[in-house]
């Protein structure tokens, strides 16, 4: 009888310890969310909501400062756009190619090195983007200022395809061999049963690689704060020099802004703005799993 | 084997030999296939009848190391289909199959049936209508269905979907339609639903089909043949074979007394 109690409680002490673990990483999300907030509204006591969403300038280090969040949010959208660009098309066809017509030698080798090309430090490819890409993009197009969004989009795009084409593969070899030989059986092609089949029964698999992709594209940091060239630049060109909402943070929180001042504050503005476009990201690929879920 | 004589043959395997890598699985197999009659596969479990079956629409091809030795003489052009010469997809269009497990992509009804003739890359709306509604028909789903023939082909049931995938293997005219297993996977009402069709369809098309059900041979089938380990042990009319079989094996098979 006694041991049997003993064996409750230690059954109830391994519970709590499990549910504290739990509650941990919650509590940290929550209080990121918290100081973000916090610091945040603390910004808009100094500054109206309505400049910060409006205004089309983003100078809040000058003698007198502007506070548009715009020329951020386009930077991070353009940069966003040329890489989600490279990185979809290339990392789906990828994993069309490994998952329905590489010979298994093939596979073997290719993976691993594909997945290589995350493991490289992203500040690498921030370098090699401009020192690199960009001197290699200007013989084609003279126009290109050295610090521009292409050369970084381009490079994100390249960095992120494994993201995109590993969870696209899994997704792809887990339709059952039984469906892929119904269509074999059809007298269907290969290529018939990879566009009209295997990416139709994998599609929610596909949708969550996208959207992978897309955040991390999005949070991306090192590459545009070396390569694109630190400007808050209120245009959709590629070919000139941006500032995205995530290199202002690092660029900012490098240099000697004093706590406590509106231009350290806006650290907080632009991360809750970030914050707010991962977060609908996330949402949106939330709600699109579950519709997909549903038809299933 | 001439009970088939005074049948007409739509095909003829002769000397089947088939190979996994190093593991012989058909040995020397002879069968005559009697045009628009049904032609049952038995035996035990890894006796080589789906095996023997899957030669038929070259699916051993999607895997290396397969290796097929013989003929399997399609009439009436005398087309030998498991010679190397010959591309798989080109047999795959003339026989169809339908799988143990009911298999419907992810798409709707009506693109569910059209997929045979969408790969051959028909697309004309007009004719592709009535085609599906024909298949549909022929597979007793039409009046089923006919509502909802642009839901997804999932929200069908079991019995139904495995009748989809008949409808699709029909859409296309094929020669033959092979049958593995069909009804493994479904319940008694299902089950029997299906039997009935495959006896309506012998009047269109040629059938062949692997079963482990023996009554349900006995019940479909105008011809059966005993598999074991490999090789075909007893060929003759059904009533035969189920009656008065002339081996024993297939005697002792049939009892129950292994199996």
């Amino acid at each position: 009888m006694r041991k049997r109690t003993y064996l409750k409680l230690k059954e109830r002490g391994i519970e709590f310890s499990l549910l504290l673990s739990a509650l941990s990483s919650i509590f940290i999300t929550l209080s990121i969310v918290f100081i973000l907030l916090y610091e945040a509204l603390g910004f808009f006591k100094d500054v109206s909501i309505w400049e910060f969403l409006t205004g089309k300038q983003w100078t809040p280090l000058f003698a007198q400062p502007k506070f548009g969040i715009l020329p951020l949010v386009t930077g991070t959208l353009l940069v966003t756009g040329i890489a989600v660009a490279v990185a979809l098309p290339v990392g789906l066809i990828v994993a069309i190619y490994l998952s329905e017509y590489a010979p298994f030698r093939i596979k073997e080798v290719a993976k691993p090195i594909l997945e290589l090309l995350a493991a490289v430090p992203t500040v690498v490819y921030g370098y090699f983007a401009l020192l690199f890409l960009t001197p290699i993009l200007q013989k084609f197009i003279p126009n290109l200022s050295g610090f521009n969004a292409l050369s970084p989009g381009i490079i994100m795009g390249i960095m992120i395809i494994p993201y995109v084409s590993s969870v696209s593969e899994d997704s792809m070899k887990a339709v059952p061999m039984h469906i892929r030989e119904g269509s074999y059986a059809m007298g269907a092609t290969k290529f018939q049963t990879a566009f009209k089949v295997i990416i139709p029964s994998a599609f929610s698999g596909i949708a969550a690689a996208f959207i992978i992709g897309i955040s991390r594209a999005i949070g991306e940091t090192m590459v545009v704060a070396i390569a694109a060239g630190m400007m808050p630049n209120l245009t959709l060109n590629p070919l000139e020099p941006i500032q995205t909402l995530t290199a202002y943070i690092v660029g900012v929180s490098l240099g000697d802004v004093p706590h406590g001042t509106v231009e350290y504050k806006t650290i907080f503005a632009a991360g809750i703005t970030l914050f707010f476009m991962t977060l609908s990201l996330n949402i949106l690929g939330f709600w699109f799993r579950r519709k997909i879920r549903e038809v299933y | 084997m001439s009970v088939t004589h005074s049948y007409p043959l739509k095909a003829e395997v002769k000397n089947l030999n088939f190979y996994y890598n190093l593991v012989q699985a058909l040995k020397n197999v002879h069968l005559p296939i009697a045009e628009k009659m049904i032609t049952a596969l038995i035996g035990p479990s890894g006796c080589g009848k789906t095996t023997y079956l899957r030669c038929f629409n070259r699916m051993h091809d999607l895997y290396p190391g397969n290796r097929y030795e013989g003929e399997i003489i399609l009439y009436p052009d005398r087309l030998n289909i498991i010679s190397p010469k010959i591309d798989p997809i080109e047999v795959r269009m003339r026989i169809s199959m339908v799988f143990q497990k009911p298999n419907p992509f992810p798409k709707t009804v009506f693109e569910n049936v059209a997929y045979g003739l969408r790969v051959r890359g028909e697309n004309r709306k007009n004719f592709l209508e009535e085609k599906v509604e024909k298949a549909l028909i022929q597979s007793a789903l039409w009046g089923e269905v006919k509502d909802r023939i642009y839901d997804l082909a999932f929200n069908l049931s079991g019995g139904q979907q495995q009748r989809l995938c008949i409808a699709r293997a029909l859409a296309t005219d094929p020669e033959i339609l092979l049958f593995d297993e069909p009804t493994s996977a479904l319940d008694p009402t299902a089950t029997s639903k299906i039997e009935e069709l495959i006896m309506q369809l012998k009047k269109e098309v040629t059938i062949l089909i692997v079963t482990h059900n023996m009554q349900q041979a006995a019940r479909v089938s105008d011809f059966t043949a005993f598999m074991y380990l490999g090789e075909i042990i007893e060929f003759d009319k059904t009533d035969k074979v189920f009656t008065h079989p002339s081996v024993r094996l297939t005697e002792e098979y049939i009892t129950g007394r292994f199996g």
